[in-house]
Formats: structure tokens, C-alpha cells, sequence
């Protein structure tokens, strides 16, 4: 699929490109449904790009051969749905601990357990932000389109090579295996972020020293900077301890490498939203009948605003509450049974009322929910 | 921790003078008592019975003269903590 | 001079280990006294040293376990990765990096039991990576609770009346999964590890090398088997580098330990070798 020309393209292949674009050349994954498409679609670009794909025995493993390709120089990914994603969480915390960049696809399917393969979801959300044992901070990207997730794909990649942690693609079922017509930008015209490299003397290289921005430059393996990474939380030479300060050194390290720089990650489109007193707020793929609600009800003289979750993890506080300052009334719509809306709760004024429009049947909203919440909300 | 060689059966080879004489150089073996932890493998494993534990339980060599620099001692050394000032 | 003698011999400096310990480590290592762990650590740095491998291009990867502490002794490239993953995380370092030695220290309970399952999918790979599973028959870590290798009817505080499972032969687990290189040897038996650990490390595709080792603190106590060094006279008798002859029936030949090289194939292609023949060929018929 050559760049630059519009094509029809599917969601998850969308996924693919963009991560090939980032510099992608390591997928290790397992199939399920409904993300196997990527798996599939790396096993026949990578080995022609030089790049290296393998199908491991489990989601375990996929993660664990990510991460192992991640500290060993390449940039890898591995896709999988909820099933997958509850089996890497263990490994998900041990990159976070190690700080390994890396970016895991999510396409979500009806849960919990086996659930509705088929069908599409959001009910992995909060999965995303605590899944994982421990304190931990999420970085969770969440496209609407096909063409979104290729661009949100190479921001993913960014993200976990900037920040040097995992980071997680939040698609689902909808996205996922939808076609629509994309061009896809050449080499060079979207920016791709590589994770710094040491350029001190070997010797004086330490894997977890103090930094400026509390992230450490990665070195290449075979270039003399020999490390040491453990899931046991450790002092700046990345050695195993318990000294109570140095593991609040550590664990505040993590957290604020992220939530100092919110800024550079968290992504909020807004939409009608001068004078607005409802506003819908959403992310994923009900962003795309949520847009459509709000251009109609603005068509039709009501003041309704829309604001996508770009990032849905670290959770765009701030934007949020900038954007809903005045607002009347907040309808926070989930393909689930509400787990985002808690997180618009906290923070809007005591005056604006926060409403949730909830659809967990295995299939996606349509606009004459929203407009009957909308008359519902206005009574 | 440590326990006396007695425990261990008798060597199955009688010992015999070493080729090596130690008499004008270093100790045939050096010991790290920082990190030796007096497990005493080296003292059973010596086939020349020239180590013997000291109060701490700790190897010193007791018949340098019998040392053939065979490394069994610090071949089987869990702690690096043992080692040759001939080899 | 007595078998431990002659099995020591003349080899390399005596403090060869002491040139690749990790720069700014904390030491003594943290196992217990005698313990077996150590003992194959130096057996490693021996082989590495002496095939003269550069140090750059080794990545110890390990599990969970008292043997999954090596890595942060020895001065190479380290992952010390979670529970019974440490050959799923070497295969990622490797199949994306093959010009890497990848070598995998894990213990009975980190490799047979929670990482059973990569064990035997990376034998099926035959990907290059040479494993060292040092058996000690017990989880220690976690304070000597039963793992797969504990002989049926011995004590762990799990099996506080006597194990009432059967254990599994891990080289036999590795020969039946298609690994191309299985050998077997005791802490006790330290030139024999030194040839097997550098013959495994040479060999192109899956080797695993089983280092039979003691842990006195629980499997020795809770079974009165004694301290290390009655654990060691255990290894210098039961081993044989023999194959175990089906119709020995008397009492000591029942628990004899096989030692030595196992299992050899060389003709077996490698995991990282067929999908370079792969990637060439693609390359070179986008450019034809």
C-alpha cells in the first residue's frame, strides 16, 4: 500500500502501518480475536523490512518477547483484546518497572471472560489504568477512525519512546475491522521519536541515575554499557533494594516521568463547544456518532458541545476542566457500564450536572440515544 | 551454619607431600573471610586435608606443604572467596 | 588423588570469576552458605572466559528463584525477568538480536513449573539460546515448598507428610519438546560443567544444560539429608555417565543421576538462521 495515495484501508491494518511508519520492527503476539489481523499483517510486512515477527505460545510470552526485543534495541509491539491483555498485565508492570518502551494494542471485545468476541466494547478501560499489581501510571491512547489510528499508532510509539514505558493502544471491535478511506503520509512528514542514547563514558553509566526529565537514556545492547534490569524495585544502578527512600525514589520516579509532562501527552479534540450547556464527552469509536449528535443538535439551535479523549490515560484532567468550566450539564457516553464517567466526576464544579449514557449490549450507540438523553438532560 | 568435616567419611586416598614447596613463597591458597561464609565444602573437598576450619568455622591452611594446586577447593567455592596465589 | 581431585585438574586462573563480577555490587552474593548456586555462577564465567566470548555480547536472562540472582553478579548484560518467563523475555533478545549469546539461568520451580510452558515451546523453536536449570529439587527462594523435580514421597513444606506426586525428568521434558542439545551434571562435578556449559554455548540451536544442585537449607533439612557437603558426596556417588540401565532394580542404582552430554543433534536447523533465510531471500527478490 503505497503512501500518499488514498486507499481503503481496515482498522487494525491502519494499526500496522503506523507502527511501521514509527519504526516498528519486532511484533511478537498470539491471536485473538478481533485483533489477529495485525499479527497477521506483521507476519507478512516485517520479514520483508528486515523486521522480525513471531507468533509465541501465549500472551505471556508475547509480552515477555516484546519487552526482551524492547531492551535489546528494537521498537516491538504485540496486539491482542481483553482475554490477552489480562494475561500480559504482570509483565505490562514489569516494563513499567524497568522502564522498556513498548506499546500493546488493546482491540476491545465484549467482557468479561470470553464474553462477545465479535462484538465491540470499552469495558477494558479501567483494566488499562489499574490492571496491573502496584502503583502505576497508564498511558492509554484511544483512536475513533481508521485513519486516527495510524496517526495515534506513531503517537503511541512516541509516547513509549519518549517516556521509556508501556504504553497502551485503547481500539475496539468497531475500529478495528472497519475500512475507510485513508492516505497515509510519506517517510519523514509525521515525526518519529527514538528513545536517547547514553554518551558518557561506559563506565560512569549508571541505568537508573538521576536525570533531568526522570528519564535515563537507553543504551543498545553490545555498545559496552552493560545493565542490569529487575522487576525488584531498585536504586539508581538498577540494583535490588529496600532502603525506604530509595523505593520512594523510585516508585515517585516512575509517576512523575509521566504526570510532569501531561502536557506533551494528553490529547483532547473539542468540538461546537463556544456557549455549549451540554456537552457530550467520549472517546474510541462512540466519538464517531457523538461528533455526528452535536453537529445535528447544533443544526438544530441546541447548544451541544463534543469533547474526545484522545488520551484517556493519564486521565486529561486539566483540558477537562478548562473545557467543561461553564458547562450545564456533562453526558459522559461508554460502550460499558460507566467507568470513565467516575473521572469527569471528580473534577467538574459544583454547578454542572455529569449524566452517563451507557450501551453494553455488543453493539455500538445510535444518534437517536443521544438526542433522547440530550431531551432528557434539557427537561 | 557450619559443620565440622568430621562428618564427612574418611579421604579414600592417603595424603602425600606436595611437588610444590611453599616454604619460601606465598600460602598455596588465600581466603576471603569477608566474603567466605564457612559452608567448609573446600575443607571436606580438599583431597590433601590441607585446610582446616578455624574458631569462626572460617578455612585457614593448616598443611601447606600438602597443597597440589588440584582446585577443588576453589572449584567448589559458592562465594568466589577462595583462591590460588600459584594459579 | 581423590575424584574431586582429578575431576578439578589444571584449568584457568583461580580467580577468573573475580574479573567479570558486576562493578559497584554488594558481596557476599545473598545465597546461602554452600549453596550450589555459586558454584555453577563461577562454572559460567569459566566456560565464557574461556571461549573468550566478549562481554558485551552476553545477556544473562533469568526468572525468579535463588538462581535468578545470578545475573546481577556477573558483569554481562542482565534481565532478571518475572516468574517462569525468563526463556519467553531471551527470545525476544534473541530472535531480535541474534548476534547476541543469550543464556538463560533459571532454577526447577521457575523453569518446570510456572515456566514450563516456554520451556517447551522454546525447545520446539530450537532457538539459540543455552539454558542452565540448576535443580535443587525444592523451591528455596519461597522457603522449600515441593516443585516438579521433588522425588515422589520426599518431605517440602508443602508436602509436610511426603510428596504424593511424581516428578518429571526436565531432560527428558526437553528431548520429547525437540531441544538439540541436553546435558545433565552436579555442582559437584565442576570440570564437567565448565566442558558442558562451553560445548552448550557453542552449539548452534537449544541447549539446556541441568546443573544438579544442593540446597541443604530445606531440601537437605527437611529431608535429613544433611548439610552441602553430604548433599556433594550424594552427587560424587549417584552420578554416572552411564544411561541408566532400565533393569537395575537394586536400591542405590534407583535414584542414579545421568550425567554428560544426553542429548546432540546438530543437523537441526535454528530458529533465528531460518528466518534470516527467510528475510535474505524477500530482500533479494524485491531487488532481483
Amino acid at each position: 500500500m503505497p503512501p500518499g495515495k488514498r486507499q481503503l484501508v481496515m482498522g487494525n491494518m491502519a494499526c500496522m502501518r503506523g507502527a511501521i511508519y514509527a519504526g516498528m520492527r519486532f511484533y511478537a503476539g498470539y491471536p485473538i480475536t478481533p485483533s489477529t489481523e495485525i499479527a497477521e499483517g506483521c507476519a507478512r510486512e516485517l520479514p520483508k523490512l528486515g523486521g522480525r515477527f513471531i507468533q509465541m505460545e501465549d500472551e505471556i510470552a508475547s509480552i515477555s518477547a516484546v519487552i526482551g526485543a524492547a531492551v535489546a534495541g528494537s521498537k516491538a509491539m504485540t496486539a491482542t483484546s481483553g482475554p490477552g491483555y489480562s494475561l500480559m498485565q504482570e509483565n505490562i508492570g514489569y516494563a513499567y518497572m524497568i522502564e522498556a518502551p513498548c506499546v500493546v494494542v488493546n482491540v476491545q471485545r465484549g467482557g468479561p471472560s470470553t464474553g462477545l468476541p465479535t462484538k465491540v466494547s470499552q469495558s477494558d478501560t479501567m483494566q488499562v489504568r489499574w490492571g496491573t499489581h502496584g502503583d502505576y501510571t497508564a498511558i492509554a491512547v484511544a483512536p475513533s477512525t481508521v485513519e486516527d489510528t495510524f496517526t495515534e499508532t506513531i503517537r503511541a510509539f512516541n509516547l513509549a519512546e519518549r517516556f521509556r514505558t508501556p504504553v497502551t493502544i485503547l481500539l475496539d471491535e468497531v475500529i478495528g475491522h472497519m475500512q475507510e478511506m485513508v492516505s497515509f503520509p510519506e517517510p519523514g512528514e509525521c515525526e518519529v521519536v527514538d528513545r536517547t542514547r547514553p554518551t558518557c563514558v561506559p563506565s560512569a553509566y549508571m541505568a537508573y541515575g538521576p536525570t533531568k526529565n526522570c528519564v535515563n537514556p537507553m543504551p543498545v545492547y553490545g555498545q559496552g554499557y552493560r545493565w542490569y534490569a529487575t522487576g525488584l524495585t531498585h536504586d539508581g544502578y538498577g540494583f535490588p533494594t529496600d532502603k525506604p527512600d530509595e523505593v520512594v525514589g523510585k516508585l515517585d520516579k516512575l509517576r512523575n516521568k509521566i504526570e510532569h509532562y501531561e502536557s506533551e501527552i494528553c490529547k483532547v479534540r473539542a468540538e461546537y463547544m463556544d456557549d455549549a450547556e451540554i456537552v457530550l464527552v467520549s472517546y474510541g469509536s462512540v466519538s464517531r456518532t457523538a461528533l455526528q449528535v452535536a453537529k445535528l443538535a447544533r443544526g438544530a439551535g441546541v447548544k451541544v458541545g463534543f469533547i474526545q479523549l484522545q488520551t484517556v490515560w493519564p486521565f486529561p484532567l486539566k483540558q477537562l476542566r478548562e473545557l467543561l468550566g461553564n458547562a450545564k450539564h456533562v453526558i459522559v457516553a461508554e460502550l460499558n457500564m460507566g467507568q470513565i464517567v467516575g473521572e469527569v466526576e471528580r473534577i467538574v464544579q459544583s454547578g454542572t450536572r455529569v449524566h452517563s449514557l451507557l450501551r453494553y449490549d455488543g453493539d455500538i450507540f445510535t444518534p437517536m440515544q443521544f438526542l433522547a438523553k440530550i431531551e432528557e438532560v434539557r427537561k | 551454619m557450619n559443620n565440622s568435616s568430621s562428618v564427612i567419611e574418611p579421604k579414600t586416598r592417603p595424603i602425600r607431600k606436595s611437588k610444590i614447596d611453599y616454604s619460601q613463597g606465598p600460602a598455596p591458597v588465600s581466603v576471603n573471610p569477608a566474603w567466605c561464609k564457612a559452608c567448609n565444602i573446600c575443607v571436606a573437598l580438599c583431597p590433601q586435608g590441607v585446610l582446616e576450619p578455624d574458631a569462626e568455622g572460617k578455612p585457614v591452611v593448616a598443611h601447606a606443604d600438602n597443597c597440589i594446586q588440584c582446585g577443588a577447593c576453589w572449584a567448589h567455592c559458592p562465594d568466589f572467596a577462595i583462591t590460588s596465589n600459584y594459579k | 588423588m581423590s575424584i574431586a581431585a582429578k575431576e578439578a585438574g589444571a584449568r584457568q586462573d583461580s580467580d577468573v570469576v573475580l574479573r567479570y563480577l558486576r562493578p559497584h555490587v554488594k558481596f557476599p552474593n545473598m545465597w546461602c552458605p554452600g549453596c550450589g548456586n555459586g558454584v555453577v555462577a563461577t562454572s559460567l564465567i569459566r566456560a565464557i572466559d574461556k571461549l573468550g566470548i566478549p562481554r558485551d555480547n552476553v545477556v544473562l536472562v533469568s526468572g525468579i528463584g535463588c538462581s535468578s540472582r545470578m545475573p546481577v553478579y556477573l558483569d554481562f548484560q542482565a534481565l532478571h525477568t518475572t516468574h517462569g518467563r525468563a526463556l519467553a523475555f531471551a527470545t525476544g533478545v534473541k530472535f531480535s538480536r541474534p548476534d547476541l549469546k543469550v543464556i538463560v539461568i533459571t532454577g526447577d520451580g521457575d523453569c518446570l513449573s510456572i515456566g514450563g510452558n516456554h520451556l517447551i515451546h522454546a525447545c520446539r523453536r530450537n532457538i539459540d539460546i543455552t539454558t542452565i536449570l540448576i535443580n535443587n529439587y525444592i523451591y528455596g527462594m519461597t522457603g522449600g515448598q515441593t516443585s516438579p523435580t521433588t522425588p515422589a514421597g520426599a518431605h517440602a513444606t508443602t508436602t509436610p507428610f511426603g510428596n504424593t506426586e511424581k516428578q518429571f525428568e526436565a531432560c527428558d521434558l526437553a528431548r520429547g519438546a525437540g531441544a538439540s542439545f541436553i546435558a545433565r551434571t552436579t555442582v559437584y562435578h565442576t570440570t564437567q560443567m565448565d566442558r558442558l556449559i562451553m560445548e552448550a554455548i557453542q552449539h548452534r540451536g537449544f541447549s539446556l544444560v541441568e546443573v544438579i544442585s544442593n540446597c541443604h537449607t530445606y531440601y537437605g533439612r527437611l529431608n535429613r539429608v544433611g548439610q552441602a557437603t553430604q548433599l556433594l558426596r550424594m552427587f560424587q556417588e549417584k552420578a554416572s555417565t552411564q544411561p541408566k540401565d532400565p533393569n537395575m532394580v537394586d536400591e542405590d542404582s534407583k535414584d542414579m543421576i545421568q550425567t554428560g552430554i544426553i542429548h546432540r543433534d546438530t543437523e537441526k536447523t535454528e530458529l533465528c538462521d531460518e528466518y534470516q533465510k527467510l528475510t535474505d531471500s524477500l530482500a533479494k527478490g524485491k531487488s532481483s
